[in-house]
């Protein structure tokens, strides 16, 4: 059986090119980039380089870029710092779509550090209200978090525009980027973002490898003390593996970005169209028009998220519910309840997020197999359209 | 990934007796799509045994695979012998759920009651409950009656543990000071109702002052010294009855298990040294 991966929001593939980049560090060129010596020395040299990627995908100064761990790390940093390098400001302001590696450490601080958190809440499709977003930064706010892309539904928000308004007002602006690079174009010289953060394995580099983009001359408190690694903002030796296959995926995306979101596109909006034309009860979570060229997060009325990702599972096809039963939770998705998207549709949410690395056929499988376990599943469920349909949900469908 | 059974994933993809039963004798109707999960089961019954079920259910895999196991467990069955039939049996034919998932065989449970209660004519084929009890869980429509009945029946020994079984507190959450009020509850009921066998206690016997200062020197003399190590501190703010307040300070204060700190440290430790039934609460 073929795994068909259509999870890619989750993880994605290591592109075999970005293995080949990373390899030799591993066994042959094991220096520590620290080091004195020559043979450290030429991996610092690598590491180097694969800042300059970084930076040019962003457009900015390889200067302003620190390697991190992970998106969370990123995210951690940005958000402390700012809160640290302005004692005197006790406002946070984000979404109520925001990932949990900010929405956790803001739901923290505000309960246990006392800080005034801000949730902006979005409309039916996912979108932010520009005039609540005016209203909510004041002087007195420390930082703005709002993530770029948005993991369940792909929605893009308006960063620049945003950040824009925190500027104006004196206030840090922080985005958690880690969906839109690579998929979005990003120039950071254009654009008064003050921080960004970004994840390696969301753009076919491995896990464990993050970074995050600070604005020179942005007061910046550490979160990490100890060496004098990443010009001393972040102690502890580099993943030098890790960093060097970063920087080779941002190359690879930098110049294929533009060929690859148009076939991407085209494989979901094949995808999207086909589930919602063949399956009834289907809706399609999101922002039909602004969206990230991979996702398609769709809900199916009456049937479990668990339920269908496991029958999709007994065929080798890989996606992501934001259903209860899968996290352990028991609310279904906090993005899909933000936008008010009803139980009857939440609880049967996929999300199917593509890549360079799917094809047509996989595509094609898809669209085979997903009206018959739809099908069979709501052949158990004791509701249906016709037994109870709630107000809210008929009104949700198009 | 949950690690399911075999036979878990069994029922689950090959659900058996799976479907209504038109002339039914019994119909028992529990959850909501709201909930995330729903069943309906139908049983047929002839000389006081249960000759078919079945049952339609909306869910994730093991609510399904409870379904389908219950409606095996229940043919063949006598009405009294199927009135036994507990979620732990459930859980047990399929070879476990997952402790997250145990809800789901509650949930057949009910379904079962329900459709006896239908089937004797003493409630609609619909679950109406009528709850003399306090809802507990707005979020899930969970009443104490069922919350108790769970903590007894499974033996629960923590708030997760009443939510992996009744859903209860996973929600909003702010029904965890309930819960917890009904653990206590819980545990009480079983030392009133064994008052001979219940163990002593060092502040067994004490007066209320005696008790006082027990209370006041465990958390000086052992409380305090072991979260002074990590840089914290607690001080001793209230005692009323079985409940002791205190105050988290230092590093504590700003620790994101402080929680923990107060059940695993403070609240054992007293329980230990004082009182099995004291509770601790942060001030």
């Amino acid at each position: 059986m073929n795994t068909i991966y259509m999870d890619n929001n989750a993880t994605t593939q290591v592109d075999p090119a970005v293995f080949e980049e990373m390899q030799p560090y591993f066994t042959e060129l094991y220096g520590n980039p620290s080091s004195m010596h020559r043979f450290g020395g030429q991996v610092g040299q690598k590491l180097k380089e694969a800042r300059e990627r970084v930076a040019t995908l962003l457009n900015c100064d390889p200067a302003e870029i620190i390697f991190t761990s992970c998106g969370s790390e990123s995210d951690n940093t940005a958000i402390r710092s700012a809160l640290k390098a302005q004692p005197e400001k006790r406002r946070i302001v984000t979404t109520r779509v925001e990932h949990p590696a900010v929405l956790s450490l803001c739901k923290y601080l505000e309960k246990k550090e006392g800080y005034t958190v801000t949730y902006l809440g979005t409309d039916e499709h996912g979108r932010l209200d520009m005039d609540e977003y005016k209203a909510a930064v004041t002087p007195d706010t420390a930082i703005v978090s709002i993530m770029w892309a948005n993991n369940e539904t792909g929605n893009i928000h308006p960063i620049e525009e945003m950040a824009k308004i925190a500027k104006d007002k004196g206030v840090i602006f922080h985005t958690d980027a880690v969906q839109a690079v690579g998929k979005v174009p990003i120039d950071l010289e254009a654009m008064p973002i003050d921080m960004l953060s970004l994840s390696g394995h969301k753009l076919h580099a491995p896990k464990g490898v993050g970074a995050l983009f600070v604005r020179k001359r942005l007061p910046f408190r550490p979160f990490l003390i100890g060496g004098h690694q990443e010009g001393s903002r972040r102690a502890g030796t580099e993943n030098t593996t890790g960093i060097i296959a970063l920087g080779k995926a941002c190359q690879l995306a930098q110049e294929n970005m533009e060929e690859e979101n148009t076939r991407v596109r085209t494989l979901r909006d094949k995808l999207e169209k086909g589930i919602l034309t063949t399956i009834p009860d289907s809706i399609l979570n999101g922002d039909k028009d602004n969206r990230l060229p991979n996702t398609a997060n769709i809900s199916f009325g009456y049937v479990e998220g668990e339920a269908i990702l496991l029958m999709m599972d007994q065929l080798g096809i890989c996606a992501s519910s934001g259903s209860a039963c899968t996290s352990g939770s028991l609310e279904p998705s906090h993005v899909l309840r933000a936008m008010g998207v009803p139980f009857t549709f939440a609880h049967g949410s996929i999300r199917f997020s593509l890549s360079r690395f799917n094809t047509e056929e996989e595509v094609d499988f898809v669209l085979g197999a997903l009206p018959k376990i739809i099908e069979n599943l709501r052949k158990l469920s004791p509701f249906s359209a016709d037994k109870e349909a709630p107000a809210c949900a008929k009104s949700f469908s198009e | 990934m949950w690690e399911y059974t075999d036979k878990v994933k069994d029922h689950f993809l090959n659900p058996r007796n799976v479907g209504q039963i038109e002339d039914a004798d019994g119909v028992g109707e529990v959850g909501s799509l709201a909930c995330g999960d729903a069943l309906t089961l139908y049983i047929k019954v002839k000389d006081n045994v249960i000759t078919d079920a079945k049952f339609q259910t909306f869910g994730c895999a093991s609510a399904i695979a409870s379904s389908s196991a219950l409606t095996e467990l229940l043919v063949g069955k006598t009405v009294e012998e199927a009135e036994q039939i507990t979620n732990k049996d459930i859980a047990d034919y399929l070879g476990g759920l997952p402790r997250e998932k145990m809800h789901c065989s509650v949930m057949g449970q009910e379904a079962l009651e329900q459709a006896i209660k239908n089937m004797r004519g003493e409630a609609p084929p619909r679950a109406e409950h009528e709850h003399e009890g306090e809802l507990i869980c707005e979020c899930f429509g969970v009443y104490d009656e069922e919350i108790l009945r769970a903590i007894k029946e499974n033996d629960l020994k923590t708030v997760e543990d009443i939510t992996n079984f009744t859903k209860a507190g996973g929600g909003c959450g702010k029904c965890i000071d309930d819960l917890e009020r009904l653990l206590a509850e819980a545990r009480g009921e079983g030392v009133c109702e064994t008052p001979g066998e219940t163990p002593d206690y060092p502040a067994k016997g004490m007066t209320n002052i005696e008790r006082m200062h027990l209370i006041g020197s465990v958390i000086n003399e052992e409380v305090r010294p072991m979260l002074q190590a990590d840089g914290g501190d607690v001080m001793l703010v209230d005692i009323d009855r079985k409940l002791v307040t205190v105050k988290l300070m230092g590093m504590c204060t700003n620790c994101p298990s402080s929680k923990l700190t107060l059940t695993n440290v403070v609240e054992n430790k007293l329980r230990e040294k004082v009182d099995p039934q004291i509770k601790v609460r942060e001030a």
